[in-house]
């Protein structure tokens, strides 16, 4: 199939682990999306094709896919910035099971968020009064720099060492950890610093940066495990995190 | 990995960056003053300070080359667990052995 200037030669993966690409031809349309795109397949060409949106508009982190041969955001990628020739390559996001079609199971994903104690550690009695964190303090900054994460995937699929070591925690992950290592209000700092400490925990990324170029919102996750090494290596050097 | 075995590989890369230029060196100083296999001998026989820097050299060899290998064996194999932590103590042990078997031989 070819593309003319009016029209897309979209070129989409059918299947799970097995499968196939099966090609479409979906008219190009001003300001359109990648995520218009395949709404647009599925409900105009085959209504069986499979994928996940929610909220359309970069908040939900639900409908991220391979374009292209890379990862991103489909609701806030416009076909203009990467249909190069009128040609588009969607498949499901890498590092993960495929469900059906551009659909992953996330599970093994966000399982990775709770092993790396990603979560507010409260401790077991409530402050007794609001805690004061000034924005201009560096954990506040250092928590700031990783909280908009979407966990849209994104960085998961596109990080090497998830490709090679299925233990390894991924950024999004380890990211989460380091802004909770940042908050001053957490009373879980201990365990997580040995969560992140395992075999599959920060030390082992090789800084390829994939997540940090990827990231649809501009968090830089490289930057997040680098300050858990440090946070691990005080640690274990007795100066505390 | 755990943080003690990450610090040890970080610790003793910072000795190999230094102690294999130093060997590097030494070795296109030997070979370019067109010295014999009598000549180094009779320069290494009872030379503390050789026979220390190449000790240092061996030790942090053995500490770094096994974590090295049991990185790149998790990231590119399947194994995992107790047999590759003993597998790769072995290896350490064999270079520290035959490290100071060189060491000793041209020292002694």
């Amino acid at each position: 199939m070819t593309a003319d200037a009016a029209t897309l030669d979209v070129s989409i993966w059918r299947g799970t682990e097995e499968g196939h690409f099966q090609s479409f031809a979906v008219p190009r349309r001003e300001h359109q999306t990648v995520l218009d795109v395949v709404t647009e397949v599925q409900r105009a060409h085959d209504p069986t094709l499979s994928y996940r949106f929610a909220c359309r508009v970069g908040m939900c982190g639900s409908c991220a896919m391979v374009v292209n041969g890379r990862p991103r955001w489909t609701c806030r990628t416009r076909v203009s910035e990467v249909a190069e020739g009128g040609r588009l390559q969607l498949e499901p996001l890498r590092n993960l099971t495929i469900v059906k079609d551009l659909t992953v199971e996330m599970t093994d994903f966000f399982d990775k968020w709770r092993d790396a104690r990603g979560y507010f550690e409260p401790g077991s009695k409530p402050e007794s009064d609001f805690a004061v964190v000034p924005p201009q303090t560096p954990q506040r900054q250092a928590a700031d720099a990783g909280i908009e994460c979407i966990g849209c995937g994104v960085c998961y699929s596109a990080c090497d060492v998830v490709a090679w070591d299925a233990d390894y925690l991924g950024p999004a992950a380890l990211n989460r950890a380091w802004t909770l290592v940042n908050d001053v209000r957490d009373r879980g700092q201990a365990e997580r610093i040995k969560a992140v400490a395992t075999d599959g925990g920060c030390q082992a990324c090789h800084t390829h940066m994939s997540c940090t170029q990827f990231c649809p919102k501009q968090i830089a996750p490289t930057y997040s495990i680098a300050g858990l090494k440090r946070a691990v290596m005080k640690r274990a050097l007795g100066g505390g995190a | 990995m755990s943080a003690l075995l990450f610090a040890a590989q970080r610790l003793s890369a910072m000795v190999l960056a230094i102690a294999v230029a130093v060997h590097l060196a030494t070795i296109l100083y030997a070979s370019h003053a067109g010295l014999t296999a009598g000549a180094i001998l009779a320069r290494t026989h009872g030379n503390i300070a050789f026979a220390l820097f190449y000790g240092l050299f061996v030790i942090a060899v053995a500490v770094h080359a096994p974590i090295g290998l049991r990185n790149v064996l998790r990231e590119w194999t399947p194994w995992r667990g107790r047999t590759l932590d003993l597998a790769l103590i072995l290896f350490a042990v064999a270079l520290f052995l035959l490290g100071f078997r060189a060491v000793a031989a041209v020292f002694a």
